[in-house]
């Protein structure tokens, strides 16, 4: 057997003997030594790790592959590579902090991550009445542009992980338009904490309804071309039809939601279904397709951005003409004492506000700090409020015990259940539709470990 | 909070209504055993969570509590199910857990309840809840009625076994791993139960309430600010 000496490998490639058969370890460039070691054991059966660090595995995911040749015997995932214990951390934290820790969760869908943790953590505290109208419209306004930015990236690597790298280079070119967005708006391109517990944590700054309104013309232009390049293109089509098949009985029974589930046909969307955020004042149509397919998926996804654009315009619209209100609840025992503002080192505190607590009134301060170090207390029990993430079901289930930091914060992430899928996508198939089939479910691995 | 009512309202254990006290915390900012003048170590304050509800629970939730307990069999609904809870607007059956199985499928199959759809399992730690110190929460959809319940089960945490619903959710297979891996709730029945986020040979259950956060204490500009979980803070 022959040798390659990697210098990145911590052990030198070749193959030994284990008590479970003979084991190969590639690096690259010596497959040669697979095949014909595999020639010389006479079975035609190899089981294949693939991942976790592997460009095609769309994230940080470790594929158990058992093979016929080609074909797909079994398949079973490995995850936990991407664990940061962001649940427990939340336990130790406010409420309010609690935002900044879910956000990071699904790293593709900020927003979706904050908005069903305050949705959860204002029901408990039963101030879902009170949230102000225009904080519900730039929750709706946010979480449209990061369902377009988190599609164009399932399209753009998706694409790139069968080869079609002018699908990457156009998605991300789009997204990061999106992204400058998001950075006008919350001053950060992803990680905001900008939905909170009560609202949201700034206005919208000056200028930012004619940047959307430009993205919005420019997007009307640039959408077409995902159609262009990918629609019809045979090459494409190839590769996704047929592939990762899975149907509303499989849906149902693995608790698969989002385009995978509407491709079946099935028109489930929460925005129509149990809408939140006023979602039932906009206008627009929940995709579906019969396909059950990758290719359908596909579709599903670019046709699901036009629909996003279709609310975006409408909530800049509606953001014309709420001006000046008000985007934090009125009650000050749960509003975040003051307005953040950009200062000459960045964003902090608004300048009128420390002029007010420091020079002005002393309770203000008192309150201030109160609020901020101690934080307010959530009445005890639970509640789920899940709302419909560019994956799927996203929800909180967020226990109180009546004090200050969550008792507890689970999430249900939609990639984590629809991962499951990816045994009865695969198996049976080729390997180079699992890549396919992995693809369509568009699992982010930050929240499927959380 | 919901309100008290009439004492003639199924299903109910004699003392399930009202708030049920889970724990008691006492003094401030986490700190025992100093000398703290400021009074506020002396704070008694005792944890109370949402209890049992009593007839009628308001909107469509008696129906479904209706159909539920026509699907059970009277006799079957009372054994099962411990108590109703409705609290902001959610309904939350606290099920036995030797009834667990019989009940999913009963949610699941009836036409008038099809709850087809199970968005998974939460695992829930009270570690001063006497003989209830784990709680497994399930959240169930059902798209045909376009409703929502939830369905909490515990056990003790010295016989931590639930029966597994993978054979009638099998959406649960990983849900019931996390669950497992975090709490150390035993799914039994379930087709692999091993560690899904944590490494095969992790020691403990890391979002039980004794299992420590963990972390250094951190050093900024010459002071050293301890670890979040030994911080002092708010209880």
């Amino acid at each position: 057997m022959t040798t390659t000496n990697d210098p990145y490998a911590t052990f030198e490639a070749g193959s030994s003997d284990t008590t479970t058969g003979r084991v190969f370890t590639v690096t690259g460039q010596d497959w040669d030594s697979v095949v014909s070691g595999i020639a010389e054991e006479g079975d035609e059966r190899v089981v294949v790790n693939m991942g976790p660090q592997h460009p095609s595995t769309h994230g940080v995911l470790r594929l158990i592959l058992e093979l016929e040749g080609e074909t797909v015997t079994e398949a079973r995932c490995g995850i936990g590579y991407l664990h940061t214990g962001i649940e427990k951390n939340m336990e130790f934290r406010t409420w309010v902090q609690g935002v900044t820790f879910c956000t990071r969760m699904d790293y593709l869908s900020p927003f979706f991550n904050e908005t069903t943790y305050s949705l959860g953590v204002e029901k408990l505290l039963d101030i879902e009445d009170d949230i102000p109208e225009k904080a519900d419209v730039m929750r709706v306004l946010l979480m449209e542009l990061n369902r377009i930015s988190s599609h164009l990236v399932a399209i753009a690597t998706g694409g790139m992980e069968i080869g079609a790298l002018t699908v990457m280079t156009i998605g991300f070119r789009e997204r990061e338009l999106v992204l400058d967005l998001f950075e006008l708006i919350t001053g950060l391109r992803m990680n905001h904490a900008f939905i909170r517990p009560g609202g949201v944590a700034q206005d919208m700054p000056p200028g930012a309804l004619d940047e959307i309104r430009d993205f919005i013309a420019l997007m009307k232009k640039r959408l077409p071309e995902y159609a262009d390049l990918c629609n019809a293109n045979p090459i494409f089509k190839a590769r996704l039809e047929n592939v990762g098949h899975l149907d509303l009985a499989g849906c149902m029974a693995l608790g698969i939601t989002g385009p995978p589930l509407r491709s079946t046909g099935y028109p489930w969307d929460l925005r129509k279904m149990q809408p939140y955020c006023g979602y039932e004042d906009y206008e627009f149509d929940v995709i579906t397709r019969d396909s059950m397919d990758a290719y359908g998926r596909f579709r599903i996804r670019v046709d699901e951005m036009w629909e996003s654009l279709k609310i975006v315009e409408q909530s800049a619209n509606r953001l014309g003409d709420l001006e000046g209100a008000p985007i934090m609840v009125a009650d000050k025992k749960i509003a975040w004492p003051s307005q953040l503002a950009i200062g000459s080192d960045g964003m902090g505190n608004s300048l009128d506000h420390i002029r007010h607590i420091m020079g002005e009134s002393m309770e203000a301060l008192i309150h201030h700090f109160k609020l901020v170090t101690e934080g307010f207390r959530v009445p005890a029990g639970q509640a789920y409020v899940p709302i419909e993430s560019p994956r799927g079901e996203l929800g909180a289930h967020v226990v109180s015990d009546g004090g200050t930091r969550p008792y507890r914060a689970h999430f249900r992430d939609p990639s984590f259940t629809n991962l499951q899928a990816t045994s009865v996508m695969s198996e049976g198939g080729m390997i180079a539709d699992v890549i396919v089939a992995i693809a369509s479910i568009d699992p982010v691995m930050g929240g499927v470990d959380r | 909070m919901t309100e008290k009512g009439p004492q003639d309202s199924l299903p109910a254990r004699p003392g399930s209504q009202g708030p049920e006290v889970i724990d008691v915390r006492k003094g401030m900012f986490g700190v025992q055993g100093s000398g703290d003048t400021s009074g506020y170590g002396g704070i008694v304050r005792p944890v109370a969570m949402p209890g049992g509800s009593p007839k009628p629970y308001g909107g469509w939730f008696d129906e479904l509590a209706e159909s539920f307990e026509s699907a059970l069999r009277p006799e079957g609904f009372v054994s099962a199910v411990e108590k109703v809870v409705v609290y902001r607007r959610e309904i939350t059956f606290f099920i036995r857990r030797g009834d667990l199985l019989k009940v999913a499928e009963t949610l699941r199959n009836d036409p008038a309840l099809r709850f087809e759809f199970c968005s998974g399992v939460s695992g829930v730690h009270y570690p001063n809840d006497e003989g209830r110190e784990l709680h497994a929460v399930y959240h169930l959809l059902s798209m045909t009625h376009n409703r929502r319940i939830r369905l909490e089960v515990t056990c003790p945490d010295n016989d931590p076994h639930i029966p597994s619903v993978v054979a009638i959710y099998p959406t649960n297979d990983w849900h019931e791993r996390e669950t497992y891996d975090f709490f150390g709730i035993i799914f039994d029945g379930h087709p692999a139960l091993t560690r899904i986020e944590m490494p095969d040979d992790w020691p403990g259950h890391p979002q039980r309430k004794d299992y420590p956060l963990g972390g250094i204490p951190v050093e900024y500009k010459g002071a050293t600010i301890p670890p979040p979980d030994q911080r002092r803070s708010y209880t």
